[in-house]
C-alpha cells in the first residue's frame, strides 16, 4: 500500500505542482493569479484525448496540437482577461473576468465535449502496477519542465527578460522591454504548462471537463502554501499536497482527506499569509 | 448659535424627504410579488419562489461581497449546508425529528459557524486567496454530501423539509418565501445602513484609514459573515423544501456563480441592484428556454461586460444624482465659530510623549533615538527633508509600525507598540499624506465614519433596528453635518467623494478625524496641494482645533505654515533630531537653516 500512496501522491502532486507552475508564470509578468490555470491543465487532457482518440493523431501531432491549442487559450486569457483591467484601478477586478473566462471556458467544454469523464489513451505503453505510465509521466513531466524553465530563466535572453518584468516591471520598461509582448510570451508558456500538466495526467484524471475547477483550488493550495511567483515551493508544496492526500485517502477515506487538505489550507494562510517560502507584504502607509 | 441646534430638525425632515424616494422601488418590487399570483400559473410560482429564495441568501452575500469587498464565490456551500441540514433534522433519520422551524433555526446557526470559518482566511488576505477558499469549500461540501451517504443519502438524496397549511401550496410557499425576502432585505438594509456598513465600506476601500478610526476589522467580518452564513442557510432549508427531494447535484456550482454575480452585476454598496440582479438572472433562462443550457455561459459574458464595460452595475446606471454637474467656482470656508460647538473642549492634561523611539528597516534607521513631546492645547510641528522619518513617527504613534526600541507614552500609560485600531479609543486621530477617503460614499458618510466607535448600539440592535440605534444615527448624522460646516463643506454633504478636488479631500479628512473629539490630532502634510488661500485658513483652523485643548502634531514642507501656528517645532534630519525648539529659535538655527530652509 505504501507503495501505491507514493506512486499516486507523488503523481497527483506533480500536477497540482505544474498547476501551481502555471498560476506562477501568468502572475510573474503580470500580477495576475487567474482562474484560468486549471483550465488549462483541463483542457490538456480533453484536446489530447481529442486529437488522439477521437481524431486518431500520432501521440507526438497529438501533444504538438495540444500545446499549441493550450498556448492559444493562454494568449486570449491575455487578451481578453487580463490586459483590460490591468490599466484599472481597481485591483480585484482580474479576479472577476478570469473568473469569468474560465467559467466560459469550462461551460463550453461541458457542452462540446461532455459531461462525463472519458478515456485519455496510452502514451507509452511502459510499466505496470505502480511503475504506471500514468503515475510516472506526470512526475517526469514535471521534472522536465523544471528543468526546461530553469535553463530558459537562467540562460535565455527571453528568460532574463521575464525575470526582470516580474523583478520590476516598471524598471523593465524605462529600459526598454517590450513589456507587453513578454507579457503575451509569458501567457503562451503558461498555456503550454498547463497543457503539459493536462496531458501527462490525463491517464490519471481522464479528459473531464469538472477537472478545471478541481485542479484550480488544488494548483493553487501548493502556490498558497509556498508563496506566489515561487517555482520552488510551488514544486515542494505540490508533491506535499499529493503525498498528504493519497496517504489521507488510503488510510482514512476520500472526504476526510479533502476535509484534511481545506483545513490544512486554512490554517497556513492564517499563519503565515504570505506563504511558507515567501517574503513578507509591502508596506501600506 | 442657534444655527447649529436648528440642524437636527432641519435634518430630521430631510431625512424623511430622502428615505420614502429610496424606498419606492422596493415597494414596487414588493408589489410585483404581491400580484403574481393573480395574473400567471404556477410554473411562475415556481420561479418567483425561487428568485425569493436567492435573494434570502443573496441579501446576505451582499454585505460580504457588495459592501466589504471580499470575493466569495462559492456561496453555494452554504445553502448546501443550510438544504442538508434541515431535511436530516426534518426527517429525522440521524436524530429525532424536528419541527421545520425549529430545523431552519438550527441549520442557521449551522451556517452562521461555518460562514466564520470559510471567512477566516479574509481577515487576512483578499481577493484571489478568499475566493479560493470559498471555492474550496464548495468543493468539499459537494464532495461531503456525496460520501456521507448514512446522513445526507449519498447520490440518492433526501427528502426536503415540509412546511404545514397554508404554505403546502405552490402559492402559499411563494407568499412565505417572499415574507423571509422581504425581512431579509429589510435585515441586510439596517445594517448596510447603519455605521457597521459605512465601516465595512471603510475597510473595502481605505482600510488603513478605517483601522486608524478604531474601527476593528475582525470583529466587524465576524459579525458579517455569522449573518451572511445564517441567510445562506436558511435560505437552504427554503430551497430544500421547494426541490421537496434533494441530492448534491442540486447544488451546482451554477448556482454560486448566480449569486455572486447578480451582486455585481446590481452593483457594489446597493441593495436594490443586486435584488433587481438575482431577479434578473433567475428569470433570464426561463424566458429564452434554448438558453437554459448554457446559462452559466451567459452569466460569465455578463460577469465580463460588467467588469470591462460597466464596473458600477445596474446602482451605477440608476444613480442619477451623481451625473449632475457640482458646482465649479466652489471654495472651502471653514467656519470656525461653529467650532466650539461640535468639538468638546478636551480635559486632558496628558502629554504624548516619544523617549528614545528608534525603527529600523532593514539596515536603515528610519527613526534613530527620538525624543518627542506633543502638549495638550499646543501644536508641534515636525519638519525635515524627504526621507528624515516624519511620517515614520507619525505612523509609529498611530501604531501603524511596531517601533524597534525606546517608549510611546499618554500621560502615564505606555502605548502598545502596533495594533493601528486601539488607537482611536485612546483619543489619537489622524489624516494621511494621500487623502484615504471612501470614494464611493457621500462626504457625510466618509465623516460619520470617524465616529464608528463613539456608537453605543451593538451589531444586533443595528440588525433589528432598534431605538438605541437610530439614536447613535441621529447623533452621528448630526455631528458630522455639524463638522463639515466647520470646516466648509456642507454644501458637498451629500456628494459622493470621489467627485470632490484633492484640498476637499483634505479638509473631509480633518472633519473626519474630529468626529472622534481627539485629545491628540496627527496631521500629516495637510497643506499639500493646497492653494494659498486655503492654506492660511487651513492654519486658522488647525489653530482653533488646538485652542479646544487638543494636541496637534503637525507634519509639513510649508515652512510658513509651520513658523505661523506653530508653539514648539522639531526638526529631523536622517531620523535623528536636529534641532527642536520655539519657531524663532528654529527660524535662526544654523544647521536647519543650510541643511533644510535654505538661506
Amino acid at each position: 500500500m505504501l507503495g501505491s500512496i507514493i506512486a499516486s501522491g507523488l503523481a497527483a502532486g506533480a500536477i497540482y505542482a505544474l498547476v501551481g507552475i502555471t498560476y506562477n508564470t501568468m502572475f510573474s509578468t503580470s500580477r495576475v493569479m487567474s482562474f484560468t490555470a486549471g483550465q488549462l491543465a483541463m483542457l490538456g487532457g480533453v484536446f489530447g484525448s481529442l486529437f488522439m482518440l477521437k481524431m486518431g493523431m500520432p501521440t507526438l501531432v497529438g501533444f504538438a496540437l495540444t500545446l499549441i491549442a493550450c498556448a492559444i487559450i493562454g494568449v486570449i486569457t491575455e487578451f481578453v482577461a487580463v490586459r483590460p483591467v490591468l490599466r484599472s484601478l481597481e485591483q480585484h477586478l482580474y479576479v472577476l473576468s478570469t473568473l469569468a473566462l474560465a467559467l466560459m471556458i469550462q461551460q463550453v467544454t461541458a457542452i462540446k465535449w461532455g459531461t462525463e469523464p472519458q478515456p485519455f489513451p496510452r502514451i507509452v505503453g511502459l510499466g505496470t502496477g505502480v511503475w504506471d505510465e500514468k503515475f510516472w509521466l506526470p512526475v517526469v513531466a514535471c521534472g522536465l519542465t523544471i528543468l526546461g524553465l530553469e535553463y530558459l530563466y537562467r540562460r535565455t535572453l527571453v528568460g532574463h527578460a521575464f525575470m526582470a518584468i516580474a523583478e520590476d516591471n516598471f524598471a523593465a520598461r524605462a529600459l526598454g522591454l517590450p513589456e507587453r509582448n513578454l507579457r503575451v510570451a509569458s501567457y503562451a508558456l503558461a498555456g503550454v504548462i498547463g497543457g503539459v500538466a493536462g496531458f501527462a495526467g490525463g491517464e490519471l484524471m481522464l479528459a473531464f471537463f469538472a477537472n478545471g475547477a478541481l485542479l484550480n483550488f488544488y494548483g493553487f493550495v501548493p502556490v498558497a502554501l509556498g508563496g506566489l511567483g515561487n517555482n520552488r515551493g510551488a514544486l515542494i508544496g505540490g508533491l506535499a499536497l499529493g503525498l498528504f492526500q493519497q496517504a489521507a485517502n488510503f488510510l482514512v477515506g476520500g472526504i476526510f482527506s479533502s476535509v484534511a487538505v481545506f483545513a490544512i489550507f486554512i490554517i497556513v494562510l492564517l499563519a503565515a499569509p504570505q506563504g511558507l517560502f515567501g517574503s513578507a507584504t509591502a508596506r501600506r502607509v | 448659535m442657534t444655527a447649529i441646534t436648528d440642524i437636527p430638525t432641519s435634518r430630521e425632515t430631510t431625512t424623511r424627504h430622502s428615505v420614502l424616494p429610496a424606498l419606492l422601488p422596493f415597494l414596487g418590487v414588493f408589489m410585483l410579488a404581491m400580484i403574481l399570483p393573480f395574473v400567471s400559473n404556477d410554473y411562475w410560482a415556481l420561479i418567483g419562489t425561487r428568485a425569493a429564495i436567492y435573494w434570502v441568501l443573496v441579501a446576505g452575500l451582499n454585505l460580504v461581497v457588495g459592501f466589504a469587498g471580499h470575493l466569495a464565490i462559492g456561496y453555494v456551500a452554504l445553502l448546501t449546508l443550510g438544504a442538508y441540514t434541515t431535511s436530516v433534522l426534518a426527517a429525522g433519520n440521524v436524530l429525532p425529528p424536528v419541527p421545520i422551524y425549529g430545523a431552519l433555526v438550527i441549520a442557521s446557526c449551522v451556517g452562521a459557524v461555518f460562514g466564520v470559518i470559510v471567512g477566516l482566511p479574509a481577515m487576512r488576505l483578499r481577493t484571489f486567496y478568499f475566493a479560493m477558499t470559498t471555492l474550496g469549500f464548495a468543493t468539499i461540501v459537494t464532495q461531503i454530501a456525496l460520501a456521507w451517504q448514512s446522513v445526507t443519502g449519498g447520490g440518492i438524496g433526501i427528502v426536503g423539509p415540509e412546511f404545514s397549511a397554508p404554505f403546502n401550496t405552490p402559492w402559499g410557499f411563494y407568499y412565505l418565501c417572499i415574507g423571509f425576502a422581504a425581512v431579509a432585505t429589510w435585515l441586510s438594509a439596517n445594517i448596510a445602513y447603519s455605521r457597521f456598513g459605512r465601516a465595512l465600506i471603510a475597510i473595502r476601500d481605505a482600510d488603513v484609514a478605517a483601522e486608524a478610526t478604531g474601527i476593528s476589522k475582525p470583529k466587524l467580518l465576524v459579525s458579517i459573515f455569522l449573518l451572511a452564513g445564517a441567510m445562506a442557510a436558511f435560505a437552504g432549508g427554503l430551497f430544500a423544501s421547494l426541490q421537496t427531494y434533494i441530492t448534491p447535484d442540486a447544488f451546482t456550482f451554477d448556482l454560486s456563480v448566480l449569486f455572486f454575480i447578480a451582486i455585481l452585476i446590481g452593483g457594489r454598496g446597493s441593495i436594490l441592484g443586486p435584488m433587481l440582479g438575482t431577479i434578473i438572472l433567475t428569470i433570464l433562462p426561463e424566458i429564452a428556454a434554448p438558453l437554459a443550457a448554457w446559462s452559466t455561459f451567459l452569466y460569465a459574458v455578463l460577469l465580463l461586460l460588467i467588469v470591462l464595460v460597466m464596473p458600477g452595475g445596474i446602482a451605477a446606471l440608476l444613480d442619477f444624482k451623481s451625473r449632475r454637474p457640482l458646482a465649479s467656482n466652489r471654495a472651502i470656508v471653514p467656519r470656525i465659530a461653529g467650532l466650539a460647538e461640535v468639538l468638546r473642549k478636551t480635559a486632558t492634561t496628558k502629554t504624548l510623549t516619544l523617549r528614545d523611539v528608534v525603527l529600523t528597516f532593514g539596515n536603515v534607521r528610519a527613526i534613530d533615538g527620538l525624543d518627542l513631546d506633543v502638549k495638550p492645547g499646543q501644536i508641534h510641528g515636525l519638519i525635515g527633508p524627504n526621507g528624515s522619518g516624519k511620517t515614520t513617527t507619525l505612523n509609529v504613534i498611530s501604531g501603524y509600525y511596531a517601533a524597534k526600541g525606546g517608549t510611546i507614552t499618554l500621560g502615564d500609560d505606555a502605548l502598545p507598540p502596533g495594533m493601528p485600531e486601539l488607537r482611536a479609543g485612546k483619543g489619537i486621530a489622524r489624516t494621511f499624506q494621500t487623502p484615504r477617503v471612501i470614494g464611493e460614499a457621500s462626504v457625510l458618510e466618509n465623516v460619520m465614519v470617524g465616529g464608528t466607535i463613539e456608537g453605543e448600539a451593538t451589531f444586533a440592535e443595528a440588525l433589528l433596528s432598534l431605538p438605541r440605534h437610530h439614536r447613535d444615527e441621529r447623533k452621528l448624522t448630526a455631528q458630522a453635518r455639524a463638522m463639515l460646516g466647520v470646516v466648509g463643506l456642507e454644501s458637498l454633504a451629500d456628494v459622493r467623494a470621489d467627485r470632490l478636488q484633492h484640498s476637499e479631500l483634505r479638509f473631509i479628512e480633518i472633519a473626519r478625524a474630529l468626529m472622534l473629539q481627539p485629545d491628540f490630532l496627527l496631521l500629516d502634510e495637510p497643506a499639500a496641494g493646497l492653494s494659498s488661500d486655503e492654506i492660511t485658513r487651513l492654519g486658522v483652523l488647525i489653530k482653533a482645533i488646538s485652542r479646544r485643548g487638543t494636541g496637534v502634531l503637525l507634519v509639513e514642507h510649508h515652512a510658513d505654515l509651520i513658523f505661523d501656528i506653530c508653539d514648539q517645532v522639531t526638526v529631523l534630519n536622517l531620523g535623528k533630531i536636529l534641532a527642536a525648539g520655539t519657531p524663532a529659535e528654529i527660524r535662526v538655527h544654523k544647521e536647519v537653516v543650510s541643511a533644510y530652509l535654505g538661506g
